[in-house]
């Protein structure tokens, strides 16, 4: 177990407040180096928390966090001061959804490159504007000498993406975090962009962790899937099993309500009913009340977690019953 | 740049020109012949129409007013009414004094109202930023000569460590760079400081808090950038802004400190207009404004320059 890249071991967030909202509940995932990996799940189901966690983005005063998170064997909620920021960035680091608002306005997108060559590489600033220069090359950015010096208002939305994707892969990080990526963009914009991150991904052989809504990306991006629901992962495997098997309800329901769209990459189309609120830690299926499954037992204790191939899970009681015919 | 700033100067002049028609006319304009108050009383129509005459009063309007200009291009702003002497020295000794003034406290209320209003806006709602709030409301709704007279009952009259009176030694008028000299500045500038600290302090804290809940700063985080880092992010995205509060602010202390410089008997421009406008000195008058008002427009012409320099979001073509 020690080659993994990322492991995280029963995380709990919860943040305070003037109501406490149980964001993240034993939430356990791994990652090999240079897999890939999407989150799948509504909105409000803790993707970005989980992301934020791993990066310890989460503001410190109102939030608590239990649990294990490692990196490369180096365990991440006790990193502080210098390790901590070369950790950020360094091994790992994020893509943002908006790439208008998580890029500085003020600061050319060649300097905000470079100064975080600097902080990590502890280069000149000449040689970091070489690196930027690069990195702009492999995003694939028309006349990059230029766009060095634009500013982020003055770019495409797209080319603005791709100016976050070179500045989150310009120190060579072991693991990418991509926060929805492509839902701010046009849907041109977003299959090119899909594209890149994929190429991208082969060229530096770096893990990836993808978090959208849409399963027709998560097809598209990453071998495995893992399905998050109420902040809890409730199904895990390979995009493969499961497109082919799906055994979560929710994931069924999913696939039921897309696998048709899949191929234009539209959003997922809701399921009946809404996500729980989380003002209260999870002692049942989360799912339950809009499971068509759902019996007594479902909401008697938590599910158990069913392991019907190696890293493969599903946490759900009808896990192993045949799929209804639909 | 350079297009912007030729373009800016340009759009400079017909204000400069609408400013300079104002102080003009404001002689015409104010109730009472300018003549009455330096003839005899007794005086005959004959010596009126020949003072008229040598005043060029006699003219039409538009070319008194290229008279005055032409003068004015050479420094000639008449004489005072009052004292005999010329205009222009008497206000260019007077701006100059508030200048100093109102750059002093400048000096001592911008550092310290960036500062505490970072701190505000950094940790916002927590006790802290509570108290650099009142603080700041204070400061901008004390009546500020009130708070003069408190200081100089204080630190003049009772504990008698600074002097209250004009910018010298015996109430002298001129400035020279000496602590017998600078102990006279002490008590107007820190008064005068005061509602500038209020007003950059909550402009600061808005911006700070603003810049520091924007997603940047958490992807400024996420890269692995520190605090300090952050920090300088965060002033250059507050920069436009609080320069160009802090521009107008130094033109109101040049100005507005009309009531300030009266109670501290400070030898400055809005002193010599409150002289001015007790006496009736209309040349004067007309002098002091003129040469506070261009100020005024000057100073907007810089804060914009500046702005569209540090801020490329403004637009520049
Ligand atoms: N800083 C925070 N303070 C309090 N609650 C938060 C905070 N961040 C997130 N939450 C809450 O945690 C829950 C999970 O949010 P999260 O942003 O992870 O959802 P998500 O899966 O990323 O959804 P989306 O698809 O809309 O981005 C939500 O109920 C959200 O309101
Ligand atoms: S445990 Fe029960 S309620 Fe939950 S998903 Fe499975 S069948 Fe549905
Ligand atoms: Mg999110």
């Amino acid at each position: 177990m020690t080659d993994k890249l990322l492991e995280i071991d029963h995380l709990t967030v919860r943040f305070k407040g003037a109501r406490t909202i149980h964001a993240i509940n034993d939430l356990s995932l791994s990652l090999g180096e240079g897999e890939t990996l999407a989150l799948l799940g509504e909105s409000g189901s803790g993707k970005s928390v989980t992301l934020k966690a791993l990066l310890r983005l989460l503001p410190p005063k109102r939030t608590e966090i239990e649990g294990d998170i490692r990196v490369g064997g180096t365990d991440i909620l006790r990193l502080s001061g210098r390790s901590l920021q070369r950790y950020r960035g360094g091994d790992v680091s994020m893509v943002f959804q908006e790439p208008a608002l998580a890029l500085d306005p003020v600061y050319t997108v060649g300097a905000q490159i470079a100064e975080t060559v600097m902080r990590h590489k502890g280069v000149s600033r000449s040689e970091a504007m070489e690196v930027a220069l690069d990195m702009l090359k492999r995003v694939k950015i028309p006349s990059p000498e230029r766009r060095l010096q634009n500013y982020p208002h003055e770019l495409s939305g797209g080319m603005r993406q791709r100016v976050m994707i070179a500045l989150a892969l310009a120190c060579r990080p072991r693991l990418l975090l991509a926060d929805e990526p492509t839902t701010a963009l046009d849907a041109t914009v977003q299959i090119q962009i899909l594209l890149l991150l994929r190429e991208l991904q082969k060229e530096f052989g770096m893990g990836v962790i993808f978090v959208t809504h849409d399963i027709g990306v998560a097809v598209e991006i990453s071998e495995r899937i893992a399905v998050m629901y109420a902040g809890q992962i409730v199904e895990e495997g390979t995009t493969r099993e499961i497109i082919k098997d799906p055994r979560h309800p929710y994931t069924r329901g999913l696939l039921a309500a897309n696998l048709h769209d899949v191929a234009r990459g539209e959003r997922l189309a809701a399921i009946p009913g809404a996500p729980p609120a989380l003002e209260t830690r999870p002692a049942s299926c989360s799912f339950a009340p809009r499971c068509a499954l759902a019996g007594p037992d479902c909401r008697a204790g938590l599910p158990p977690v069913v392991t019907p191939a190696p890293r493969r899970r599903v946490a759900c009681l009808r896990a192993d019953e045949a799929v209804p015919a639909e | 740049m350079f297009s912007y700033l030729l373009r800016r100067l340009i759009l400079v002049l017909p204000v400069a020109f609408g400013v300079s028609v104002i102080c003009f006319l404001l002689v015409q304009i104010a109730p009472g012949d300018p003549l009455t108050a330096i003839m005899p009383v007794d005086a005959t129509a004959e010596e009126q129409a020949a003072m008229r005459a040598a005043y060029g009063l006699d003219k039409p309007l538009p070319v008194q007013y290229a008279i005055w200009v032409g003068n004015l291009a050479q420094g000639d702003m008449g004489r005072s009414i009052a004292t005999g002497r010329p205009v222009a020295g008497e206000v260019f000794g007077a701006v100059q004094n508030s200048l100093l003034l109102a750059v002093s406290a400048a000096v001592i209320a911008f550092p310290i109202g960036i500062f505490l209003g970072f701190l505000a806006g950094y940790f916002r709602d927590s006790a802290l930023d509570k108290a650099v709030t009142a603080v700041s409301i204070a400061g901008v709704s004390v009546p500020n000569y009130w708070l003069g007279i408190v200081l100089v009952i204080i630190f003049s009259v009772n504990l008698g460590w600074l002097p209250s009176m004009g910018a010298g030694p015996g109430g002298s008028r001129d400035w020279s760079w000496n602590w017998e000299h600078m102990r006279h500045l002490v008590l107007p500038a820190v008064t005068l400081a005061v509602v500038p600290i209020g007003i950059v302090s909550r402009t600061v804290r808005a911006l700070s808090g603003d810049i520091l809940s924007m997603d940047f700063v958490q992807a400024l985080y996420a890269k692995g950038m520190t605090r300090f880092d952050v920090l300088i992010h965060v002033g250059r995205n507050a920069a436009a802004t609080a320069l160009s509060v802090m521009g107008l602010q130094l033109g109101y202390l040049l100005g507005g400190s009309i009531l300030i410089e009266t109670v501290f008997n400070w030898p400055g421009s809005g002193f010599l207009l409150s002289n001015a406008i007790f006496q009736r000195d209309l040349p004067l008058l007309q002098g002091t404004i003129l040469v506070l008002a261009l100020f005024f427009v000057a100073m907007n012409l810089i804060v914009d320059v500046a702005q569209a320099a540090i801020d490329p979001r403004i637009k520049r073509s």
